[in-house]
């Protein structure tokens, strides 16, 4: 199964490679991988997204747990949230394209922001499966560059972890 | 009015730092990068420093003289070569959770990632086998990164730590003081158990028919063995060890039933197959321990108490899991059982033991005993009566470890001291001598074979110098007899690469290096040069027994097969149970 967990870690230069590290030395799965710092400028926020059986997944949270630098996980997964993909992509817009790409864009609520005589770049928040969606919906042919930047995750409701 | 701090270099720091620690002890071998420092250790005399002859020597006596004593062994090596030697030292004490600090010179702050002359990055290459790791990047770092360093090994499940500090930092200066308690959001060990699953667990324990106690390295780590003896003695329920926790029960009382796992006892291994209620103790349910899994346990209902959530149902899905310290849930959990209305169901443990004794009646450690040749099993024993089970007895990894810990009946923690997680060929020499120094007044041997014996032989040179009289038996069988026993057993006797060729002269080379050596042929010679050995109390002697070539340990579960299918000795009539 598809797990989201939400870390809470030491904004110290060695943590991420600690917590890299921990996922391939114990062949755990990783899907996506974000990380940055929070309000708090010692703290990072990580959110990362793996699979496996519910007891694979214990483990995988004991373990980063176990890291000195994390301060605290969540499994998303486990409670209501919203989870976010911000995708950038560059096509090849030229006459009659131009026009169907942006409906298109305006379909899946994103924004052209960059713009020549030849590319569109647009970008586009939402599920994972939305930005999927999104990318199927293209002729593949007009895509020249994709980069999505893994999800970010937060509960619903007023907690916070 | 407020004192005024010292201002102190980095190095003079870095020992003050030790001093306040409480460090008595520190191994090591110096180096470019960490030459302020040794300048340092010149000036002062609150920490001795013990000059090994090699880096891994350094991290393993610091292991040995950490599991003898509870207290962090401590390692001062330089950058680069000095600091890729110690990695195999600092995985063997990661593996079985030992508190160590590790102090690796590195280049120059302004250096670092320049390929400087024995740069490597420490911190990236240890962080797999280490508790934690820091970079001291700063002088006014310094003394907090040790404290948090010492901090951080010895509490919860200990285990190694590095600390990589860089040749300006040592030259820098600041004013010093040493923390005197440490607060670490990230980082808080639980110590006690929740009180319902103590109650929980107690229940259970008491409703058990045939139970089982499966002690490990936990206990001992924990201090915890008189927690552990009195909830065993209470209940009057059998009780296992593992390889790391023998000692931790005594092994001559009449509740225990040996060591579990490949090359525990039959009683051991069919009682674990059969109980009904496991209580795992400090026990980390591994693979030399459970075989396969599938059929591991197959009627039990499984405790579990252990510091460390990760090993807790990492292997084995567990009924009641407890966290915390042994020793406080022990301490709950005695009292719990103490004053429950419940008591053992006596009419069916004594069934239990009725079965369990059947079982010990087989003899499952029996050797022929009426052989010239030396057997192994008959060196270990008599070392055992000869030195009333009091000695500390380090082990290097082979036929030999496992005789050493079915043969000598350790009664008393901490004196049982071996690589039992990685397997590390080469440790018990330098192991030894770190035990010896923390207890010169004791009997101190390392149990070993000749060809781990050699991985670390320089070491005979430290033991000269700092006059370190460890006693050596060379279970000397002319093989790598643990590869040698599998070839055997499951390579149709091709025997690729075990056979040890150019064996040295063992006497000649302890004479080379200043001690005495002996060599015994026969059986019948045993009893003499034992005796004859402990009785140079100041020698180091270097025994080499030439033993049986062919003996193989038993019983024996071979990889992947369950508990109860043992491989007994030649000598029963029964196999494969
Ligand atoms: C050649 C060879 C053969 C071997 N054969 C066998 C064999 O037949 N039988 C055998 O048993 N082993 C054998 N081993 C050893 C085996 O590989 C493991 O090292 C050993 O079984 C682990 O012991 P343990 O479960 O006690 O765990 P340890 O490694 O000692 O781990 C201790 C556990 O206790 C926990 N702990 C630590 N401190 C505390 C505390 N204060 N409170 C609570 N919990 C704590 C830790 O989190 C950990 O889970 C062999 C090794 C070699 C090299
Ligand atoms: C550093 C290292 N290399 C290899 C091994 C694999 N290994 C395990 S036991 C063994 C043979 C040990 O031979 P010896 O020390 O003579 O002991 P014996 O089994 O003969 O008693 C080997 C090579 C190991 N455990 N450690
Ligand atoms: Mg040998």
């Amino acid at each position: 199964m598809r797990h989201i967990l939400s870390l809470l870690l030491e904004n110290e230069a060695g943590a991420l490679s600690r917590v890299s590290g921990l996922f391939s030395a114990r062949a755990f799965n990783i899907e996506s991988l974000t990380v940055a710092p929070t309000e708090d400028p010692t703290v990072s926020r990580m959110t990362l997204v793996t699979s496996g059986s519910d007891e694979i997944v214990e483990q995988i949270t004991k373990q980063l747990n176990k890291l000195v630098d994390v301060i605290k996980v969540v499994d998303l997964s486990e409670s209501r949230h919203i989870e976010r993909e911000l995708l950038l992509i560059k096509l090849t817009a030229k006459n009659d394209h131009r026009e169907e790409i942006k409906r298109l864009v305006d379909i899946f609520r994103g924004h052209i922001i960059d713009v020549t005589d030849s590319s569109y770049t647009i970008e586009m928040t939402g599920s994972g499966d939305k930005l999927d969606a999104f990318i199927d919906a293209l002729d593949k042919k007009l895509i020249l560059e994709v980069v999505r930047s893994g999800v970010s995750g937060i509960a619903r409701g007023d907690k916070a972890i | 009015m407020a004192k005024s701090k010292e201002i102190l270099r980095g190095a003079e720091i870095f020992c003050r730092a030790l001093k306040d620690e409480g460090v008595k002890h520190l191994f090591g071998y110096p180096g470019g990068a960490v030459l302020h420092i040794y300048d340092e250790l010149f000036k002062q005399d609150a920490v001795e420093h013990i000059l090994v002859r090699h880096e891994q020597g350094a991290v393993h006596a610091a292991d040995g003289y950490a599991r003898a004593t509870g207290m962090p062994g401590v390692v001062l090596v330089t950058s680069g070569p000095g600091a890729t030697n110690t990695v195999t030292g600092i995985a063997t004490a990661f593996m079985d959770s030992i508190p160590m600090v590790v102090f690796t010179g590195q280049v120059a702050t302004h250096m670092i990632g320049n390929d400087a002359f024995q740069e490597v990055d420490a911190i990236g290459i240890t962080r797999p086998c280490v508790k934690h790791n820091f970079l001291v990047k700063d002088v006014k770092e310094l003394a907090a990164t040790i404290k948090h360093a010492f901090y951080v090994a010895t509490t919860g499940r200990p285990g190694p730590v590095v600390v990589d500090i860089p040749k300006d930092v040592t030259a820098d200066s600041c004013e010093y003081e040493y923390p005197t308690s440490v607060d670490m959001r990230s980082y808080k060990p639980v110590v006690k158990g929740h009180p319902g699953q103590i109650k929980r667990a107690a229940e259970l324990i008491l409703s058990a028919k045939k139970p089982m106690i499966y002690s490990g390295g936990g206990v001992i780590l924990s201090n915890a063995s008189e927690e552990l003896t009195d909830f065993t003695r209470e209940l009057g329920y059998p009780i296992t060890n593992t390889l790391m926790g023998l000692g931790a029960y005594p092994a001559t009382d009449k509740q225990f039933v040996g060591m579990l796992g490949m090359h525990g006892t039959y009683e051991a291994n069919m009682a674990m197959h059969h109980c009904d209620v496991l209580i795992a103790i400090g026990a980390r349910f591994d693979d030399r321990v459970t075989g396969d899994l599938d059929q591991f346990c197959p009627y039990a209902k499984i405790i579990q108490i252990d510091i460390d959530p990760s090993s807790i149902a990492k292997n084995v899905p567990v009924d009641i899991p407890i966290v915390g310290d042994v020793k406080h849930v022990l301490t709950d959990l005695t009292a719990l059982i103490k004053a429950s209305k419940n008591k053992p169901d006596t009419e069916a443990i004594k069934l239990w033991w009725d079965q369990i004794k059947e079982w010990q009646s087989i003899d499952c450690l029996k050797f022929d005993r009426t052989t010239e040749v030396i057997k192994p099993q008959y060196v270990i024993e008599k070392f055992y009566e000869l030195t009333n089970g009091d000695a500390y007895v380090t082990s290097d990894v082979g036929q030999h470890q496992m005789w050493a810990a079915q043969f000598y009946k350790f009664d008393k923690p901490r004196h049982w001291i071996n690589s039992g997680g990685l397997g590390t060929m080469g440790f018990g020499l330098p192991a030894a001598m770190g035990v010896k120094l923390a207890f010169p007044d004791d009997v101190v041997a390392c149990i070993t074979g000749e060809a781990s014996l050699v991985m670390c032989i320089q070491e005979l040179s430290t033991c000269l110098q700092y006059g370190l009289p460890v006693k050596v038996i060379n279970l000397n069988n002319r093989y790598m007899g643990m590869v040698r026993q599998w070839q055997e057993f499951f390579y149709a006797g091709r025997y690729s690469h075990s056979y040890m060729e150019a064996i040295p002269d063992f006497v000649k080379l302890a004479e080379s290096f200043g001690h005495t050596g002996m060599r015994i042929e026969k059986t019948a010679d045993v009893d003499g040069a034992l005796k004859d050995a402990l009785a140079m109390k100041d020698k180091l002697v270097m025994m080499d027994f030439i033993t049986d070539q062919t003996e193989n340990v038993y019983p024996m579960i071979a990889s992947g097969k369950g508990q109860h299918e043992m491989h007994l000795p030649p000598t029963t009539d029964r196999e494969l149970a």
